[in-house]
């Protein structure tokens, strides 16, 4: 169904922009982005290949910061109430705002791009695994205290299955955050990428290969959200309660 | 089965016979200034005894179990547990809620053997004794009629099988002591009154000692030996009613008078605490 509904946007798209006769430089039909597609196959696929190895090495050094910080954030009630509103306050800073910075300790290229995503990435992990942590129910802690088990037995056998769907579903979200601070750094800090291609390609008035840009990044962001689907419902079946 | 070997540590000093023993034991929420939930609360349980505390509701009985299993420490009073005063959370008891809490993670044999895991000496001898403790877990499953639902996970359980398995968890680790807080509350009558009798076979079977805090007077005389009703808040004994009706009991036992009558006496003692 939702092949449907896009191929039905895209016809609709084309119809309406031969109806209307609307010129290709300020918004172009589909078909005129998918040749530009295929003309400038080449550049596309380069610095597709750079944006996407950049998100990644962001999305996986968010992965490792996320988890560290929000396991130390969830590992206790007290730490829990003192830092998770500092980590909503950290969010609240508009991460593009922190790119002139990067740019000034790092130079462009990829450095800022990896920081950036990792910037985005990092967050939603971070307070999932502290909030899947630090929600354990009382009642469940209870009989573990009455089993006799340690603090550390009941963060191994209750806390860290419990985190686990917390943190495979923020995982989804980082991974489409990682592409975002990825192409916001090439667009203003960059020489590679589909996000300096977009903007070269932009100031030349080439609107088709913007667009066909956005659609390769698109693609890109939706596919990697996919994987991580697909990897969450692998390794936590029974939060979605399949049988494993 | 072999009688349980496990130590009860998290206590000291010794104090005198009865397996658990409340001595004036008061508590108040918010520090001993603050709201007084149980009042000079004294209660005794020999070994293998099933007591059952009943009341109106909000008159402290979930924090009464708390006490006995010292997950609370008492403002005053002394609460014993096999001859020692608890000072911090007893070990090898075996506890039951309402809610099953169940891991959802965990099958329910997994499920019920999580105590295998934790408590001594079962803890270290996981690894080489798998298929004893595998065994065993089986075993109280087939007991309760679930003997072929080991691999299923609890939301595939009614909720009158997860609180089977959750008697199962509460009792695989052969604990001495088992503390039952309304686990039956949340089941419809028909369920909730089979699974008196299973509770009933498990504890001839085994003759661990029981409290069971409930709001049920039936279900307090059917499977109580004793009795004891506490008041409104602040939480005190008012009544202490030995059951004398033979076991093992049937539920066609309890539309028997005498056992109409226990639990009409006890209901006008409770609706005399309500009052």
């Amino acid at each position: 169904m939702p092949y449907l509904v896009a191929v039905l946007l895209l016809v609709l798209w084309e119809v309406l922009n031969r109806l209307t006769n609307i010129s290709s430089v300020i918004l172009p039909a589909p078909s005129t982005i998918f040749g530009a597609l295929v003309r400038h196959h080449e550049v596309i696929a380069q610095n597709a290949l750079h944006t996407f190895i950049t998100a990644m090495i962001g999305f996986g050094l968010g992965v490792v910061t996320g988890v560290v910080i929000g396991f130390a954030t969830g590992i206790s009630p007290e730490i829990y109430s003192s830092v998770y509103p500092l980590l909503v306050a950290f969010n609240a800073i508009p991460k593009v705002a922190l790119l002139p910075l990067f740019v000034l300790w790092a130079g462009i290229g990829v450095v800022p791009a990896v920081l950036t995503a990792l910037t985005l990435a990092f967050f939603p992990i971070a307070v999932n695994v502290a909030t899947g942590l630090a929600t354990i129910d009382p009642e469940m802690n209870d009989l573990m205290r009455s089993l006799g088990a340690r603090r550390d037995e009941i963060l191994l056998k209750v806390g860290i299955p419990r985190a686990m769907p917390f943190l495979f579903a923020s995982l989804k979200i980082a991974i489409s955050l990682a592409f975002v601070g990825t192409v916001i750094s090439e667009t203003v800090a960059s020489n590679d990428g589909i996000g300096f291609l977009m903007m070269s390609a932009s100031s030349s008035f080439n609107v088709p290969l913007v667009f066909a840009g956005v659609f390769v990044i698109a693609v890109m962001a939706v596919a990697a959200y996919g994987v991580c689907s697909l990897v969450e419902q692998r390794m936590v079946r029974w939060a979605f309660r399949v049988q494993p | 089965m072999n009688a349980p070997v496990v130590a009860l540590t998290g206590a000291s000093t010794a104090c005198s016979r009865p397996f658990v023993q409340l001595n004036n034991v008061s508590l108040s929420f918010g520090g001993p200034e603050g709201l007084l939930a149980l009042d000079q609360v004294s209660i005794e349980v020999s070994a293998g005894e099933f007591a059952a505390v009943v009341g109106p509701s909000g008159c402290g009985k979930s924090t009464l179990m708390k006490l006995v299993t010292g997950l609370l420490p008492p403002d005053s009073g002394t609460v014993c547990v096999d001859g020692n005063v608890v000072t911090q959370p007893i070990k090898c008891v075996g506890m039951a809620f309402q809610n099953s809490t169940l891991m959802p993670w965990r099958n329910t044999l997994h499920n019920v053997m999580l105590p295998l895991e934790i408590v001594q000496p079962f803890k270290r001898e996981r690894r080489a004794r798998r298929d004893e403790h595998k065994a065993r877990a089986e075993r109280l499953l087939r007991a309760v009629g679930l003997g072929e639902f080991g691999s299923t996970y609890p939301w595939q359980l009614s909720g009158g099988m997860q609180q089977r398995t959750n008697l199962c968890r509460a009792l695989v680790h052969e604990p001495k002591l088992l503390m039952l807080d309304e686990p039956f509350a949340a089941l419809d009558a028909f369920t909730r009154e089979e699974l008196w009798t299973v509770m009933q076979d498990l504890w001839l079977r085994q003759k661990f000692s029981a409290i069971l805090v409930s709001h049920d007077l039936r279900e307090a005389v059917f499977l109580a030996d004793t009795v004891y009703v506490l008041s409104k808040r602040p939480g005190t004994v008012i009544y202490r009613k030995r059951i004398d009706v033979p076991r093992p009991r049937t539920i066609a036992d309890s539309f028997e008078p005498h056992f109409v009558n226990i639990v009409h006496e006890l209901r006008d003692k409770i609706m005399q605490a309500r009052a």
